[in-house]
């Protein structure tokens, strides 16, 4: 145990001398937490608008100041043809196009009615289909303006209540998201890395003939970055909650041992990697651009998996970041306990022993 | 030969000879660029619907098998119990709930108005917002329906109306993949060049065979260029698969010329490499290197505009995005891809990208010392 305990201080000692490491990874996660805490959302607003405006009355006049008005709009360009529309979709400055015809104005109150054409740039189809539900919300609040009081019958009305996230801030999808992914892709290549440069530098070949076990030289490898993780864990949490406004709403007990759980699935594949390859360039290179754009996509924060075709569904399983960000969004923002999170959590534990299994099976003691 | 061309041959050999990288620099993006595509859909469908229907009265049922009809929405728990519905949104089971209360259809009919009430999972920003907005169009028109049929003609003129048409120009399929693939190309693009860059100089550091560079008689430029040039070829290549599979897999064919793209992938690459080397050189470990290049890295990537909409961001993330090259390749990418821009119409971007390689490049060049 001793010779353990010696083992770790100097992987402490290694980790605390290489100061500008240290700094980096106790100041990343700060930073990119701040940065995509307020910067990333999925909503869509403030998106340019460009009209054509055919008729010049006064009620054209008042679409335009309500479209502008709306948070989702903002008007950036008026054109009198179609070519000049295209001309600005094609610079990118306009997301979508209203055309108001002739005597718009005098057509409503006739009895067919104005009509309105909407033209998206569907280049990005997500924020055209979006911008035109929006812009359609908005004309029928501007119809129902101008209809005035005069109510019509039958009418249904309906409240909606949004759970969880009444303002729908973005930070409440960010934050979980970002926490799997910054622990995950930090943890695995900070541990794969060590071992793999130690092997590199020749200074494996020094430990391997030490009298401690192979095993608890990798293990003792790990220890340091756990607690790095933990401390990392710590100042991810405080600044959700003081600066993001994100709560924790659940047990923060439950929410630190599924986190220090996480974080050992990630260690553990970080060994993995270590062991089935030969320089610090290919575990860098599995770690980080093998697994950072998967995380991305298929952990669900970016994208619902539900929405996806059945194999991709199948695939996302094999991610551990799904089930974690699965876990922070029930604990923390529903703030639902175990027994909701029991099924994501078992996963968790299977991935942390099928890559431990692994990593010990493929760990020489021998050097090639 | 010339310097350049002996250390171009150096590097080129030492990347040859590491099997391994060369075929995770090609393996990783094409498996990447085939798989994950198929993931980007933000599509509403299949979105869960839990309801809980007080009211079990003939109005209510048709409104039901109304939003089934759709497609859209599934119906996957139905009942009369508030606390039930409110568990399968724990659980991750519901998306939506919608209540229908006591007394629903009588209201309507007596007293001309009721009410619904709508519970929004919002946690998911997506589906929260265009599953409720959806769902409340759904409702708008089961209203207007209800409205014809129990109304005679002349109460049912609205006194003023607007109908709306609308276009989907670019992209009439709304094929999300046709703007995905060219977008992940351009993020493994960048990632794949800026890490091979970021550790190669250093790892001659760890290794000590800088030693020997810095006491041969090439320049200073000699040596960037010589580390810069393999790599930019490689990234070449690495776009040019990209492509192939955009057009075999995805029948992704370009509006625009490919050599616009080129012409500014060319300079782009030069950016991502050059900030690469300037990593390196600043770094006196891979583990350093490696590090920083992520950070930076991540940042530009999920603030690319690829993934969520520039437009939505706060004005000093707006900053960011300005300075960051992804953003800009991915845009023009967008543009050329689907728009059928021309060089000229990409001006701007193409001046701001070789202004930053000239910068990142010349910064590059100075920052790295032969004494130690």
């Amino acid at each position: 145990m001793k010779q353990f305990y010696n083992f770790v201080v100097k992987e402490f000692i290694h980790i605390m001398r290489d100061r500008r490491t240290l700094f980096i990874l106790i100041g990343m996660p700060v930073v990119q937490i701040l940065i995509f805490g307020f910067a990333l959302t999925n909503e869509v607003k403030n998106s340019g608008f460009a009209v054509i405006d055919l008729s010049h009355d006064e009620r054209s006049a008042q679409l335009i100041d309500e479209l502008d008005a709306s948070r989702y709009f903002e008007l950036r360009g008026k054109f009198q043809s179609l070519e000049s529309l295209e001309q600005s979709f094609r610079k990118g400055q306009v997301r979508i196009g209203i055309v108001i015809p002739p005597n718009f104005g005098k057509d409503m109150e006739r009895p067919g009615g104005a009509t309105l054409q909407f033209i998206a740039d569907a280049s990005d189809p997500n924020v055209a289909n979006t911008l035109i539900n929006y812009a359609n919300a908005v004309v029928v609040d501007f119809e129902q303006n101008i209809t005035g009081e005069k109510k019509m019958p039958f009418t249904i009305q309906t409240e909606t209540r949004m759970l969880y996230n009444p303002q729908l801030q973005g930070a409440y999808n960010f934050v979980p998201g970002v926490m799997a992914m910054v622990l995950l892709l930090v943890c695995t290549m900070m541990t794969a890395l060590t071992v793999v440069r130690e092997k590199e530098l020749g200074t494996m070949e020094v430990m391997l003939v030490s009298p401690l076990k192979p095993l608890k030289i990798i293990i003792a490898k790990a220890v340091p970055y756990l607690l790095l993780s933990m401390l990392n864990i710590a100042s991810i949490l405080l600044l959700s909650v003081f600066v993001l406004d994100v709560p924790i709403n659940g047990s923060l007990t439950l929410l630190v041992g599924e986190s220090i759980l996480f974080i050992l699935v990630a260690l553990s594949l970080g060994l993995l990697i270590s062991s089935s390859t030969a320089s610090q360039q290919s575990a860098m290179f599995i770690s980080l651009i093998g697994m950072f754009l998967p995380t991305v996509m298929l952990s669900g924060f970016m994208f619902p998996i539900e929405n996806m075709p059945l194999p991709m569904q199948v695939v996302s399983n094999a991610v551990p970041a799904k089930w974690f960000y699965i876990i922070v969004r029930s604990v923390m923002i529903k703030g639902v306990g175990l027994k909701h999170v029991w099924k994501e959590t078992l996963i968790l534990i299977g991935m942390l022993i099928f890559f431990m299994t692994m990593a010990i099976k493929k760990f020489k003691v021998r050097l090639a | 030969m010339s310097k350049l061309g002996v250390i171009l041959s150096k590097e080129f050999r030492q990347i040859i000879r590491n099997p391994a990288i060369i075929r995770l620099i090609f393996i990783m993006p094409v498996i990447q660029l085939l798989v994950l595509p198929n993931a980007a859909d933000y599509e509403i469908k299949n979105i869960n619907l839990q309801v809980t229907d007080h009211d079990h009265s003939a109005l209510s049922r048709r409104l039901i098998d109304n939003i089934s009809a759709t497609g859209y929405f599934r119906v996957i728990g139905y009942g009369s119990d508030r606390d039930l519905a409110m568990e399968a949104i724990e659980k991750d089971q519901a998306d939506l709930i919608l209540e229908i209360p006591h007394n629903f259809e009588r209201d309507l009919i007596r007293e001309e108005s009721a009410r619904l009430m709508l519970a929004v999972n919002a946690i998911n920003g997506v589906k929260a917002s265009l599953g409720g907005a959806y769902l409340n169009n759904l409702l708008r028109q089961f209203n207007g329906d209800i409205r014809t049929e129990w109304l005679q003609p002349d109460r049912l003129q609205k006194p003023f109306s607007i109908t709306t048409t609308f276009t989907n120009w670019f992209n009439p399929g709304m094929n999300y993949k046709y703007f995905m693939v060219p977008g992940i190309l351009v993020l493994l693009l960048t990632m794949v060049g800026m890490n091979l860059t970021a550790i190669n100089i250093v790892r001659e550091k760890e290794i000590g065979t800088i030693e020997q560079i810095n006491v041969s008689p090439i320049k200073k430029h000699h040596f960037i260029l010589g580390k810069l040039i393999p790599f930019w070829v490689l990234g070449l290549v690495v776009l040019t698969i990209g492509f192939l599979i955009a057009r075999l897999v995805y029948g992704i064919v370009p509006l625009g010329a490919y050599w616009t793209i080129y012409v500014f992938a060319a300079v782009y690459l030069l950016v991502i490499l050059g900030m690469g080397l300037l990593v390196s050189t600043f770094s006196a470990t891979q583990q350093q290197a490696m590090l920083v290049s992520f950070f930076i890295m991540m940042i530009f990537i999920l603030m690319g505009g690829l993934y969520t909409s520039i437009d939505s961001m706060p004005e000093w993330a707006k900053w960011i995005t300005r300075i960051n090259p992804v953003t800009y390749f991915i845009e023009v990418m967008r543009r050329v891809v689907l728009k059928g821009a021309t060089l000229g119409d990409v001006t701007k971007e193409f001046a701001v990208i070789i202004g930053y390689a000239m910068l990142v490049n010349g910064l590059a060049i100075l920052s790295y010392r032969k004494r130690s």
